[in-house]
């Protein structure tokens, strides 16, 4: 599996995306600065998470209308595999590429722990590696998580499956406690747990790890 | 010229910023205070007669979240110009 991972001014989880993907893939990942207008021929675009110019505007807003992101939009629509992680998630929405936004979360505190997920769906490349309906901890680091959209939408996700995980506690004030969502198609997934923060049984769990396990087999 | 533009959260979006500064009305004894919603509010110097469109496309395009937001945009001599808006 060939990966890339798209660093924007504020990023800060992708070195950790970019151990992640090496440790999994076995071979190292491409940093893709947010500047550059074309991607490199990979399997897979990470977006990263962190506080992409400063969380000015709305989170995720201004990374969104990089000039990378319509080469983004672009691979999405050709059916290339994206995977978006907290912020990535935010820029995801933000980008029209996901349903939905990210609000302020629902407590208004800054989020910081290992949360418990179900695997609502293991018939995705990122979830392969899961059971359905297993329960997985990953932890969560984020204020602006809680994932709003319109009821229709909402029975919408449900209905097609697109919900991938949903939070096995009260983490946000998350609609539908939904704590991850792909598109339609299958092939973008955004989420706001960071499965790169686990896939090493001396960090605390490989519970992330076999979110790349699913992809490496799927992309190889 | 100057563009006043007005962003607020559409009805039924839970707005906890909001919730918790009319929580702090509140407890100062501001009882008359009913409910709380908050949003923003951006001020853009654009060029001279500048389209109201012009500065919608902005709205929609970065400056709100249609999916979670409304905005209303003031244009200075709008009406002098002859635009149809507002």
């Amino acid at each position: 599996m060939k990966s890339a991972v798209i660093v924007f001014p504020g990023s800060n989880c992708d070195r950790d995306m970019a151990v992640a993907l090496e440790r999994v893939a076995g071979s190292k990942p491409q940093m893709v600065w947010h500047g550059e207008s074309e991607l490199p021929d990979v399997d897979l675009i990470a977006l990263p998470g962190g506080f992409s110019y400063g969380d000015y505007l709305r989170t995720g807003a201004i990374a969104a209308n990089s000039p990378i992101m319509r080469a983004v939009k672009d691979a999405a629509e050709e059916g290339r595999h994206i995977l978006g992680v907290c912020n990535g998630f935010q820029m995801l929405t933000e980008a029209g590429i996901l349903p939905g936004a990210l609000l302020r979360n629902a407590g208004l505190d800054y989020v910081c722990r290992d949360v418990s997920l179900t695997v609502e769906n293991s018939g995705t490349p990122f979830t392969l590696a899961y059971e359905g309906g297993e329960t997985i901890r990953i932890p969560v680091a984020h204020h602006d998580g809680n994932y709003y959209a319109d009821e229709d939408t909402l029975n919408r996700l449900e209905d097609e499956g697109q919900i991938v995980f949903r939070y096995g506690e009260a983490v946000n004030g998350s609609q539908r406690n939904i704590a991850g969502i792909r598109n339609k198609r299958g092939n973008v997934l955004g989420m706001m747990p960071h499965p790169e923060r686990l896939v090493e049984a001396e960090l605390g769990g490989t519970d992330g790890r076999r979110l790349f396990e699913g992809l490496a087999k799927t992309l190889s | 010229m100057k563009a006043r533009i007005y962003i607020t959260l559409k009805t039924g979006v839970l707005d906890p910023q909001g919730k918790a500064v009319h929580h702090a009305l509140g407890a100062l004894g501001f009882e008359e205070a009913q409910d709380v919603r908050q949003g923003k509010y951006i001020e853009m110097e654009v060029a001279d007669g500048t389209p109201r469109a012009r500065v919608e496309e902005m709205c929609e395009r970065l400056l709100a979240n249609t999916v979670i937001e409304n905005y209303r945009v003031e244009l200075d001599g709008e009406t002098a110009l002859g635009d149809q808006g507002a």
